[in-house]
């Protein structure tokens, strides 16, 4: 019987979130397919993130080299594809995230294997869930042959924790010459939460009508309940906030403890992204808006004097 | 050059889904089909690349049904030169279309693939990065811009991806910000929302598509296992979520989050 390898992704010598959540649905997926979880790390200094992964109980594959300083597909296709082989996987396993999207599928084809996209359970025999149209359908599928590739959506699973003993284990692998080469990275820099780890997320719609207005309007009330912001697409296309805060079917998908969407229709691929929020509450001025029909809270008004009133009532509460 | 773009026939984006009773598929009847939304920022990015190179031609593929026919004449439409139909009866996962693809573009001697980055009904985003590994091509996923969709640029019709001689630059939209690549070329290359507005068919580019050749292939004449590995056993309705009720006021709202929620 295969093992379950989880492609770990790290930062700064860290295994990130999005791992341990891989984690989590590793165990899952063991749990139904059998199997020991094992991990395989990808980059280039990787010791102390070889390490930390280990510490969640992992025999860790380390990839290290000069060609895998920063994440190409090519190049950490072919070395997952590699370790996954010699390891001898049923399941490679990996978290939805722009690096697991853009990766596990070149990974299925060269081990010419069969692939589900954000997966959120497990079944008893093998079968997996995951939303299909926008979230509006739930398919169950099944994968025949071996390995599986599998992505898992990060809302459907919690972040494994620290424990057990692992052990680390060098793979030596060069790829061939590859055909990308990392130019740059414009990183979104913002002190606030990041969108998919915040327990409180505040997103703007068109209605904001444009970047100043989410400045002065949006985010007091954004800073004021400690909360992380995200935007619709329609705010995104036009400019207003960079494309990293979008939510929806294309976007993040988030399930915080609080969503607060202000000015926002309510689009099916907007709700695919946030409907899983445990509270939702919608500011918007129309009462026939969609987004109602989902939210727990809904106030009929003007953006321009709810969201204002709204940063000073929640600074009272806050303030005891 | 021959770019060679994925157009895929799917229902309407604005379209409610409703699953069939007995879970074997989705209510069809009354569904608008439209192309794939990505495909169509697919098409619209090709035919600016070979606005920009002399003799480059733009053919479309679709794998599926006859009906997709539709959708290639909507391409057609936009201005691309050709279209290739592969039709198939029974149902293709991601590989298995990954694997007709390698067969088109490789029959076509294609030297760029543009495909939406990934299907709204399946929602796989899976079949694009498959075709590059297939073709041992380096690829480029969720290709964005740097400018805004409302910008100059964007208004003139400058494709977002920049090529030069056998090289392109793509910028990527990633988790955190937005990531710049090179890649050779040939390459697969999927687009995401953001690469461009695509134009409207004109009604010249309509007539004009009627003639345009589109050619039929049949997935199993082509001599490939496509013996699906991905199978979808059932489809049921996600867990319904109850709307809530209406406040009258900030203060009301603000006092339910924090007694009655909890959640400041
Ligand atoms: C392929 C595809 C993928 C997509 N992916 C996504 C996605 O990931 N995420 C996403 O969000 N969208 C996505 N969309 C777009 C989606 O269909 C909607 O167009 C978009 O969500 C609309 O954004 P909006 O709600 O901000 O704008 P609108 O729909 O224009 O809504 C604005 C709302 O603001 C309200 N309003 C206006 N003025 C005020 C005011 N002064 N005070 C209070 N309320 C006011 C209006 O009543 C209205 O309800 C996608 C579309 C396609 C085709």
């Amino acid at each position: 019987m295969g093992n379950i390898l989880i492609f770990a992704e790290h930062s700064d010598g860290k295994v990130t979130k999005p791992t341990q959540i891989a984690i989590t649905a590793a165990k899952q997926a063991a749990a139904v397919f059998g199997g020991e979880c094992e991990a395989v790390v990808v980059g280039k200094g990787l010791d102390a993130a070889a390490a930390d992964l280990a510490e969640y109980g992992l025999k860790v594959h380390v990839v290290d080299g000069d060609a895998f300083e920063h994440y190409l597909a090519d190049a950490t296709a072919a070395a997952v594809a590699h370790v996954a082989k010699s390891s001898g996987a049923e399941v490679v396993l990996a978290t939805s995230t722009a690096v697991g999207k853009d990766l596990l599928p070149r990974v299925a084809a060269l081990l010419d294997a069969g692939m589900a996209t954000d997966v959120t359970d497990f079944e008893e025999g093998g079968a997996m869930q995951r939303p299909i149209f926008a979230g509006n359908v739930i398919a169950t599928v099944e994968i025949a042959g071996s390995p599986k590739i599998v992505s898992v959506r990060a809302t459907a699973f919690d972040p494994a924790a620290k424990g057990g003993s692992g052990s680390t284990e060098a793979v030596s692998f060069t790829p061939e010459g590859t055909k990308t080469k990392f130019v740059s990275f414009s990183e979104t820099k913002s002190d606030r939460p990041v969108l998919t780890d915040a327990s409180i997320v505040v997103s703007g719609g068109r209605a904001l009508k444009s970047g100043e207005n989410f400045k002065t309007v949006l985010e007091p009330l954004v800073d004021a309940l400690g909360a992380a912001m995200g935007a619709s697409r329609a705010a995104v296309d036009a400019g207003y906030v960079p494309n990293d805060l979008q939510v929806g079917q294309t976007g993040k998908v988030v399930a915080p403890n609080l969503y607060v969407a202000v000015g926002i229709s309510g689009a099916i691929q907007h709700l695919a992204g946030m409907k899983d929020s445990k509270v939702i509450v919608a500011i918007n001025k129309d009462e026939e808006a969609p987004i109602f029909q989902v939210a727990d809270y809904g106030l009929v008004a003007d953006l321009f004097k709810a969201v204002p009133e709204m940063t000073e009532e929640v600074k009272k509460v806050r303030a005891g | 050059m021959k770019i060679l773009v994925t157009v895929k026939r799917v229902p309407d984006y604005n379209a409610i889904i409703k699953v069939k009773g007995d879970g074997s598929g989705i209510v069809t009847e009354n569904l608008k089909y439209v192309v794939n939304p990505f495909d169509e920022i697919a098409v619209e990015e090709a035919l600016r690349i070979k606005a920009t190179v002399s003799g480059a031609e733009v053919v479309l593929v679709s794998v599926g049904s006859k009906s997709a026919a539709e959708q290639l004449r909507t391409g057609l439409a936009m201005g691309a030169d050709r279209a290739v139909l592969v039709t198939s009866d029974d149902e293709l996962d991601s590989l298995g279309v990954a694997k007709v693809l390698h067969k088109v573009a490789t029959d076509e001697g294609a030297g760029r693939v543009l495909m939406g980055k990934l299907a709204i009904e399946d929602d796989a985003n899976q079949t694009g990065q498959m075709l590059a590994a297939l073709l041992d091509w380096p690829q480029a996923t969720f290709a964005s811009k740097v400018e805004s969709l409302e910008s100059d640029e964007e208004k003139k019709g400058v494709p977002g991806i920049a090529i030069s001689g056998e090289s392109a630059q793509v910028v990527r939209e990633v988790d955190g910000g937005l990531e710049t690549i090179e890649t050779a070329l040939p390459a697969v290359i999927t687009v995401d929302l953001r690469l461009n507005v695509p134009r409207y068919a004109s009604l010249p580019g309509i007539m004009k598509a009627r003639k345009k050749e589109l050619k039929e292939l049949a997935a199993g004449d082509l001599g490939i296992d496509l013996a699906p590995k991905v199978k979808v056993t059932k489809l049921s309705p996600p867990p319904e979520r109850q709307a809530g009720r209406k406040v009258e006021s900030v203060e009301e709202l603000v006092k339910a989050l924090h007694d009655e929620a909890k959640a400041i």
